[in-house]
């Protein structure tokens, strides 16, 4: 269990964190979520214990973080933003000294850098200078550093950032499949990320917790959970209206003149039945259906945003429109 | 201690990487080869000992020590290690110090291999091996002096080449700290000053040192300037690892 409780960084007069609070318990995948510059790197760095807090406090399994870091950081394992590592040693030397500072010796500290090195795949580099290798390798030696001890914490910034879509799926999988007793900590600005690993999203923004709760939950409080996008084959003068006027129906937009539309449920009903029937009275011929679930970036706009800045994107999204 | 020396092990590991520590070697044999027969006369002189060696090492380290030095934290900073370092389960005291053992070592490293100088005295004459020990240990604690205001120049800045020059700027006010001319200059102060800007100097502590002369006082000097910069290195990293 990590306890994190009124968590405040200052820096001089700017405040990076801000009276942050949560709790995460085993098992849980955690994304923290929020623009550049929300708290989210600085509040990784006070749990793993490289920067101090101004006031509040962290602890994992009951050890303070402030009060005894080495204790807690042998439970944990860390990828720094960007897997900083040390580009003048080979992957082998630089597995070999995080297992010896990590306490393993001998047979045992083969074994894990042997078992490390196939779980991310770093077979092929091992013997060549870490900074030979491509940003997505890189990043593979970063995680195999942090896993290297099969840590109960594993606090993972930005485990994406930068990799290509192939290299993003393997890192993706590879979270996924680690043990399902681990407590895991990953930050990303990037959405499907958090809906495609995170069983919990932390939002945060100017260092405030804003949202919490699962990725579907988020998505639900979208303005297009449960909206239905709807492409007809030809131009139908009276869909609009018709559309509108059906029972559950709160609005409805025309993305393409009489033709495309999304229809805005009242509540988050689910008005697909309705729609469909509607369609099927008519017989206009459909090209698309499409049910949202919700959008995430929708409603991470709608929380990180200030009200100033809301008001002024809607304006340029209604003239694109 | 385990952390201390693991710490220490990887940063040799990093020196011995690159040709960069055999071409520092090489350079540091070649000067201290020039400085001792060219400006030490060490022929002319025709003594057996190596004065004419051991006086111009406060020089010779006033560039190489912080060249070496100037490696141990600027880049760690600079490349974001600094924060992987200190999140694993290292105390930072070990990291500085395995850091500062490391430098020291390659430091005490080149110095052996100007053994063949010892060689060619003992070969020409008889000297006082005695007093030649106790110059290499002198040497060798002065060489740590100068590495661990290095080490504490090196956390002040992400940029080696500032940490370079900074680190050459204070070890050469320890040194001149000692010289007549600067002592002159407090001709005005009252004779504890002098004695007490003179005793701070390196210059004034490492002659009688090269004299043979291995006094306990002195030991004490060179260790206790080791862990006050040590010290303050750790101080100046508390402050600024997240900058």
């Amino acid at each position: 269990m990590i306890r994190v409780e009124n968590l405040t960084k200052r820096f001089g007069d700017f405040v990076a964190v801000n009276e942050l609070s949560f709790n995460v318990a085993p098992g849980e995948v955690l994304g923290f979520l929020g623009p550049n510059g929300a708290g989210k790197s600085t509040t990784m760095k006070m749990i793993t214990g490289f920067l101090e807090a101004t006031s509040g406090s962290v602890s994992i399994f009951d050890v303070d973080v402030a009060q005894s870091p080495l204790e807690a950081q042998k439970m944990m394992g860390y990828l720094p933003e960007g897997a900083p590592a040390y580009g003048e040693m080979t992957v082998a030397a630089f597995l070999n000294f995080i297992a010896e500072v990590r306490g393993f010796k001998g047979a045992e500290k083969q074994q894990r850098i042997d078992k490390v090195v196939s779980e991310v795949q770093l077979g092929s580099v091992y013997k060549k200078r870490i900074e030979t290798l491509s940003k997505g390798f890189t990043r593979r030696v970063g995680l195999a550093q942090a896993l290297i001890h099969d840590p109960k914490v594993l606090i993972l910034d930005e485990p994406t950032d930068g990799l290509d879509p192939n290299q993003k799926h393997q890192v993706r999988q590879l979270i996924k499949g680690l043990a399902k007793d681990k407590i895991v900590i990953i930050s990303t600005h990037i959405l499907e990320e958090v809906s495609a690993v995170c069983s919990r999203a932390l939002i945060i923004s100017e260092g405030k917790l804003l949202l919490d709760g699962e990725p579907q939950q988020l998505e639900s409080q979208s303005r297009y959970h449960n909206a239905i996008q709807v492409d007809l084959e030809t131009e139908q003068a009276a869909a609009l209206a018709k559309l509108t006027a059906l029972a559950g129906v709160a609005s409805v937009e025309e993305i393409e003149s009489q033709r495309c539309f999304v229809i805005f449920p009242e509540g988050g009903k689910n008005i697909l039945p309705s729609v469909i029937r509607l369609l099927d009275e008519h017989q206009w011929s459909v090209t698309n259906v499409h049910l949202e679930k919700g959008r995430l970036d929708d409603v991470f706009r709608n929380v990180t945003l200030s009200s100033g800045e809301r008001v002024n994107t809607r304006l340029v999204e209604e003239k694109v429109a | 201690m385990s952390a201390v020396t693991t710490v220490m092990k990887r940063e040799l590991y990093g020196y011995f990487a690159t040709p960069i520590a055999y071409v520092f070697i090489f350079m540091f044999l070649v000067l201290a080869g020039v400085f001792a027969f060219y400006l030490g006369h060490f022929y002319e002189k025709g003594q057996a000992d190596l004065s004419a060696f051991f006086n111009f090492h406060p020089w010779l380290y006033l560039f190489f020590m912080p060249a070496i030095a100037m490696g141990l934290w600027s880049p760690e900073r600079q490349l974001g290690t600094v924060e992987l370092l200190m999140t694993l389960p290292i105390g930072q005291h070990q990291a500085v110090l395995g850091k500062f053992l490391a430098a020291w070592v390659f430091a005490g490293l080149s110095l052996i291999l100007t053994f063949p100088l010892w060689i060619t005295v003992a070969y020409l004459g008889d000297p006082d091996n005695g007093v030649i020990v106790a110059g290499y240990i002198g040497s060798w604690l002065m060489a740590g002096s100068f590495l661990a205001i290095g080490s504490c120049m090196s956390a002040c800045t992400k940029n080696q080449i500032i940490a370079f020059i900074l680190t050459v700027v204070v070890c050469f006010i320890f040194i001149v700290s000692g010289v007549s001319m600067v002592l002159d200059a407090f001709a005005w102060a009252p004779q504890w000053m002098v004695d007490f800007v003179a005793g701070l100097s390196f210059l004034t502590r490492f002659e009688a040192i090269a004299r043979g002369v291995l006094d306990i006082r002195d030991i004490i000097y060179f260790i206790a300037m080791i862990g006050l910069w040590l010290y303050l290195t750790q101080c100046v990293l508390q402050r600024n690892k997240a900058h």
